[in-house]
């Protein structure tokens, strides 16, 4: 039994079967890529996964509960953490505020009417937040106005803001899209590590084979809203299926 | 000190200095002399002032941290003063029960609109805000009567059954509001020269008041509540994403928010106990929104700024009749002197309006962060003449940061 069980989940969109069928196993401490190419539905899987979308059919278990019927805020408090596509993150805030939020949500839930404490009084949560700006390198920007950041540091903020929650699986979709190759060198150091030291099993989406290849130990080929196969790195770069719906089309 | 850091703690002392020493302050001018209509030290004004500062500062942490914009929140400014009268008329003339029931009941009247009012965002919650203030405003008219008074408002009788205290006082008239016998209308008058201060028991109540409400206010803005509440109005999705139910968060800013304006409605009614629908009209809703956006909406002291400048101009720039226009520039040859009476008159007296619609358009134009960013600018121009005569520093880039209009 893996840590995620999605089972025979389909997704209409009007006409279009975006997702049909899927079937997905992740392992508790591993990293599990989902590659395809443009709109095979990837993306809507992970929205299906965080609570945005509730598929037609079909179930999804995270830990032994079902996550379907529950709502965002319920499913990250579970321990779900995801990276957006594009970088969701507190644009009107500073980085460090960016950065305590997430550690607030952890210690307090999803609610609390803490009015009187002061933000930056929190010694233990500062510290934490601190590290992690340390962690992926953006410690001299702590006081930036996140919103005037580059998209790299955008994105590099969103996965410090999700990874200092300690999620038990970490959905990322495309984590170093609009990055440079350097920034992307790093995150894969940086993910590697994470997943080693704190046990956080993650699910990636990622068109960079790159970053695929170096930090996935399973793989999954998602086409037109349905996998095509499942198997190890190894396996996936020579088979012929994926050549022809993946890789062949990347390659011309 | 207080738990605020050295610089809310000293904006703090400036508000709390100014405030306590208002009575000079907005006196500035000696008694009689022509200049003195421009004073604006007298007790009546300088309570409104304040109240108006605080229905601003609860308004701001609803609309400044959140960005919701509630239309309709001077519903809970009346309803405040409704039940502060009530407990009047039913229990004592100690203005401390009043006050106290006023926040609660405005807060469990807020509680059900804003339940209702923020399933939805953006301007259809400004408009089921608005829909509701305009109900209560023409059910108090109406059918709610009894417990309004309707037309004529509520006020006091001689024959209240008050519980403590009595219904008439000894020489037949209606008792008179105060605080553990400290009469709300007592007054101090200190004359100096040509100058006469006046200082207001009434007044220093809500002053006192509204030092605790703006103390409370910075240590939301500076608390973990605030900061989600600042998240609600950066990024929804990233909060629902990481674990934070926003719903709640912006219910509680609405009903403290509500509190506030119930507290200024409980203040008002200590001060003068008549309670009138009128309290609860659309444009008394749009006014507090003027004056938070005048000041500076999420700023601090921005919207206690924005109220002393709206109220001020409402109560001086009204007075001005086309009399002392005459009087101000009989200096002048006669034509030019009517043909300037006539060029000033649209925008004073009755016309304040006009002016304060121009200031409103010049500040959201020019000024987006309101009076506290003209503030800032200002300082800012000072700085960078106090560091000029440094010289550039070798170490620094010598290109400045490029300013970008925010
Ligand atoms: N909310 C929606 N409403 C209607 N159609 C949608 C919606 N979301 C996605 N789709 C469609 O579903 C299909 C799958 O989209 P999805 O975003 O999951 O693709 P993807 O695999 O993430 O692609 P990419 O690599 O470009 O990010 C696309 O055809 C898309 O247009
Ligand atoms: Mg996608």
């Amino acid at each position: 039994m893996g840590i995620l069980e999605v089972k025979g989940v389909n997704k209409r969109f009007g006409g279009l079967q975006a997702l049909g069928d899927v079937n997905l196993s992740v392992e508790e401490n591993t990293v599990h890529a989902i590659i395809g190419p443009n709109g095979a539905g990837k993306s809507t899987l992970l929205n299906v996964l965080v609570g945005k979308l509730i598929p037609d059919t079909g179930s999804v278990m995270f830990d032994g509960q079902s996550v379907l019927g529950r709502s965002p805020h319920e499913i990250n408090q579970m321990g779900i953490s995801r990276v957006f596509q594009t970088p969701e993150i507190f644009g009107d805030l500073t980085v460090m505020e960016n950065v305590m939020i997430p550690c607030f949500a952890r210690r307090d839930g999803s609610f609390r009417l803490h009015a009187f404490e002061t933000v930056f009084n929190e010694k233990a949560l500062v510290e934490q937040a601190e590290q992690i700006l340390i962690d992926v390198n953006m410690i001299d920007k702590r006081d930036m106005h996140a919103a005037s950041m580059s998209r790299g540091d955008k994105r590099r903020l969103e996965m410090a803001m999700c990874l200092v929650q300690e999620p038990r699986l970490l959905l990322l979709d495309e984590p170093t899209a609009g990055m440079a190759r350097a920034d992307t060198n790093n995150t894969i150091e940086l993910l590697k590590e994470i997943n080693e030291k704190r046990d956080i099993t993650m699910a990636i989406i990622e068109h960079d084979m790159h970053v695929v290849f170096s930090l996935a130990e399973r793989i999954t080929v998602l086409a037109q809203g349905t996998p095509l196969v499942e198997d190890t790195p190894e396996n996936i770069k020579g088979h012929p299926k994926v050549q022809e719906a993946y890789l062949g089309q990347a390659h011309g | 000190m207080l738990g605020l850091n050295k610089k809310d703690f000293s904006l703090l002392l400036i508000v709390a200095l100014l405030t306590m020493l208002a009575p000079f302050i907005l006196n500035p001018f000696p008694e009689g002399s022509e200049l003195a209509q421009f004073n604006a030290g007298y007790p009546d004004l300088m309570q409104r002032f304040v109240i108006f500062g605080i229905f601003a500062i609860g308004f701001n942490i609803l609309f400044g941290l959140t960005g919701y914009l509630s239309f309709g929140h001077a519903a809970f400014l009346g309803v405040g003063s409704y039940a502060g009268v009530w407990m009047m008329k039913l229990l004592t003339m100690n203005v401390i029960p009043a006050i106290l029931v006023s926040v609660i009941v405005a807060g469990l009247f807020s509680i059900l609109i804003g339940y209702i009012s923020l399933r939805r965002s953006g301007i259809y919650f400004s408009i089921l805000t608005l829909a509701f203030a305009q109900m209560s405003f023409a059910l108090a008219y109406s059918v709610l009567t009894p417990l309004t008074g309707g037309e004529t408002g509520l006020q006091l009788s001689l024959n209240d059954p008050r519980i403590i205290g009595t219904s008439v006082t000894e020489s037949g008239s209606i008792p008179v509001t105060h605080l553990f016998g400290l009469e709300m209308r007592d007054s101090f008058e200190l004359e100096m020269g040509a100058w006469l201060f006046t200082f207001n028991a009434g007044y220093y109540v809500c002053a006192v008041v509204l030092l605790v409400a703006f103390y409370i206010a910075i240590r939301i803005f500076r608390s973990p509540f605030g900061m989600m509440l600042r998240a609600v109005k950066s990024n929804q999705q990233r909060m629902k994403y990481t674990g934070l139910n926003p719903k709640p968060y912006t219910l509680a800013a609405f009903v403290i928010s509500g509190m506030y304006a119930g507290l200024a409605g409980g203040l008002m009614v200590s001060m003068d106990p008549l309670a009138g629908a009128e309290r609860m009209f659309w444009t008394a809703s749009g006014e507090v929104v003027l004056m938070t956006i005048l000041g500076g909406a999420g700023t601090l002291i921005g919207p206690i700024l924005g109220a002393g400048m709206i109220k001020y101009m409402e109560n001086i720039l009204s007075k001005i009749n086309s009399t002392i226009l005459h009087e101000w520039f009989a200096f002048m040859p006669d034509g030019i002197e009517d043909l300037l009476v006539t060029l000033v008159y649209p925008f004073i007296g009755k016309g304040w309006h006009l002016t304060l619609g121009i200031i409103f358009m010049l500040v959201v134009i020019f000024l987006p962060g309101g009076l506290v960013e003209g503030g800032q600018r200002i300082a800012r121009l000072f700085r960078r003449k106090k560091e000029e005569p440094k010289g550039p520093d070798p170490e620094h880039h010598p290109k400045p940061a490029p300013h970008v209009a925010e």
